[in-house]
């Protein structure tokens, strides 16, 4: 093993890693505005990457010109989403973390059923775009381009998220409403209609998310499954509560899984991930950075 | 309250009896194999559910990776019988007394987390327990283990010719699991433990030593859920990593208490009678052309009743008991 496979590794588990940030960024954005896991966080990420294949397979457009498309059209449905299942399940008034995490979770089903029955299980994946298998290179070190890039929107989305929840009257509400919201309810603003446009915001983050992994990744009904878990990893490695844990629990989780890689067999990657989160949290309950 | 507590108690044992006799009465009646099979699965799930419910439920400590000690008991009880030929009897005992010490193990370090931590904890263990076995060679890697049929005998637990011993085993399972939660519910044990699930810190200033509540509790439900994936390890003779270990089983243990009221005594096996034979039936009526239907039904279900019914299918029950009073 040499030092350049070493610095290889860990540029692209870096570049992984800021992707992984972005995956989860809804989910820790709607964890720390209501407390509710959503269990479908997956199936959100697998219906973005549905729509940026269709968008590809059926109207040539590229998945880069396609990803805010498909952050507008999740946006839409994440709100729906909160309007319909949510809102109900934080209102049970016995058992409420359970009713939370089932309601979400029979979500999670029922959209992996639906993919089966309209997409069939085929595996799909867009098999010409931009930036599809093209890398560059610095300094003597290859970078795929698609992961490259989707670190890059990462950055900006991470960046934009900063602006837009501490200088914007929607993004104070955010905060008002997190913090108290029968108190926010007094000065006329409307706690469900914070919480949809919550849920469409998170939602529209794991849009651009999967526009960008339907890039260089399959497209299949389970897959979400694989990402969720490293989803909530991520989250929980920063912290409850923290948007911005997420984006450093990302770069861990992506640091992490490519060390792994070059000790231990392929297939047992993720153990590393698995593993840094048991000793993070055995040592720090909240995570890095969280706040309950 | 104390008489009323104590007769309910008495009612509950009862009427547990009585169902007892008539599920042992059912394959008189019910020759056809596939409905035996679901009888079996449904059983064997009310008794998983049981277990599953007496950490989570009772103690509040939810766990979504309860799949690993169905794994244990499932594979120490394949692999000392195809290996070293232990008869799987003491297979069982070994998987449940294997899981009771590791869920110890493992709760050690887990019972300090709260919450989101724990859940995700859990769920990340199982899922390691799983990615190692998938690469150990020696138990068969991804492939898994096939258990030899050497005949018909209640020796080694193998059955060919006819489901009825699986079935009046999954009966037994079901009985002592049930027998078990009922006997805790009013022990010292019972009170600690919705004591720690409702608030552990007034728990503990109360006296009620929280983490050893949680240890018990782990170790009681995951030795019976131990002895569970033994028995399916037998019925189904043939084993693999994902099927006894994937995230899917911790789900499906936790779904029959979850519908049917999670820390109640019967909501397992209410949610277990209701959910198996439609999970089963879907499968095999509109799930066949593997079009996903059955999931988008029990997905469906899953949402409806959580949302309508947050205390579970049982409050509909007591709903109507407090009506009639």
């Amino acid at each position: 093993m040499t030092a350049e496979t070493i610095i290889q590794s860990l540029a692209s588990g870096l570049l992984m890693g800021l992707l992984y940030g972005l995956i989860a960024a809804g989910l820790a954005l709607i964890f720390g505005l209501m407390d509710v896991v959503n269990f479908a966080h997956g199936e959100f990420l697998m219906i973005a990457m549905y729509a940026t294949f269709f968008l590809f397979a059926y109207f040539a457009i590229d998945p880069l010109l396609a990803a805010p498309l498909v952050a507008a059209a999740l946006f839409v449905f994440g709100a729906v989403v909160y309007l319909l299942v949510v809102r109900f399940a934080v209102r049970a008034k016995a058992n409420a973390g359970m009713v939370q995490i089932f309601s979400t979770f029979g979500l999670a089903i029922v959209m992996r059923g639906l993919a089966q029955f309209f997409f069939t299980p085929d595996y799909r994946s867009v098999t010409h775009s931009w930036l599809g298998g093209k890398t560059v290179s610095v300094a003597g070190i290859y970078l795929p381009e698609p992961q490259l890039v989707g670190a890059l929107v990462s950055v900006v989305a991470f960046i934009a998220l900063y602006f837009f929840i501490h200088r914007t009257d929607f993004g104070r509400a955010l905060e008002a409403t997190r913090e108290d919201a029968g108190a926010v309810a007094l000065v006329g603003i409307d706690k469900n209609k914070v919480f949809a446009l919550g849920w469409g915001l998170g939602a529209a983050l794991v849009g651009l998310a999967g526009a960008i992994m339907a890039i260089f990744f399959y497209v299949y009904p389970d897959v979400g499954a694989s990402f969720a878990l490293i989803a909530y990893v991520t989250v929980a490695l920063g912290g409850f509560g923290s948007v911005f844990g997420a984006f450093a629990g990302g770069i861990i989780v992506g640091l992490v899984e490519a060390t792994t890689a070059l000790i231990l067999p392929p297939s047992l990657k993720s153990v590393g991930i698995y593993a840094v989160y048991l000793l993070i949290v055995f040592i720090r309950p909240r995570g890095l950075f969280g706040s309950m | 309250m104390d008489t009323h507590f104590a007769q309910r108690r008495r009612r509950d044992l009862i009427m547990a009896g009585c169902l007892t006799v008539i599920a042992a009465l059912v394959p008189l009646f019910v020759k056809d194999v596939y409905v035996q099979n679901i009888m079996v699965l449904t059983l064997m799930y009310a008794a998983l559910s049981q277990s599953w419910n007496i950490l989570s439920g009772y103690c509040g400590q939810i766990s979504l990776g309860h799949a690993l000690y169905f794994g244990l008991g499932a594979y120490t009880t394949a692999l000392l019988f195809t290996k070293f030929g232990v008869l799987p009897w003491f297979g069982m005992l070994a998987g449940g007394a294997i899981s009771a010490v590791i869920a110890m193990a493992l709760g050690y370090p887990c019972f300090r987390l709260r919450g989101h931590y724990f859940v995700i904890a859990t769920i990340v263990i199982a899922e390691i327990a799983l990615l190692l076995i998938q690469n150990w060679d020696w138990a068969g890697a991804a492939l898994g283990i096939d258990i030899p049929v050497r005949g018909d005998s209640w020796l080694k637990f193998q059955f060919t010719r006819s489901k009825l011993p699986y079935f009046y085993f999954a009966l037994a399972l079901a009985c002592i699991a049930w027998l078990v939660t009922w006997w805790l519910e009013d022990s010292k044990w019972g009170y600690w433990w919705r004591a720690v699930k409702d608030n552990p810190d007034a728990a503990e200033s109360l006296g009620v030593v929280v983490f050893n509540s949680k240890m018990g509790a782990a170790a009681v439900s995951a030795f019976l859920v131990a002895v569970g994936g033994s028995f399916y390890a037998q019925f189904v003779s043939y084993i693999d990593p994902e099927s006894v270990m994937g995230f899917q089983f911790s789900l499906l243990m936790a779904l029959p208490a979850v519908l049917g009221g999670i820390g109640t005594l019967w909501g397992p096996v209410l949610g277990a009678v209701i959910l198996i034979p439609l999970t089963e039936l879907t499968r095999s009526f509109v799930g066949g052309s593997g079009r996903g239907v059955d999931l988008i039904v029990y997905g469906t279900l899953i949402v409806l009743i959580s949302l309508a019914l947050p205390r579970g299918l049982v409050s509909v029950f007591s709903l109507r008991k407090e009506a009639a009073r």
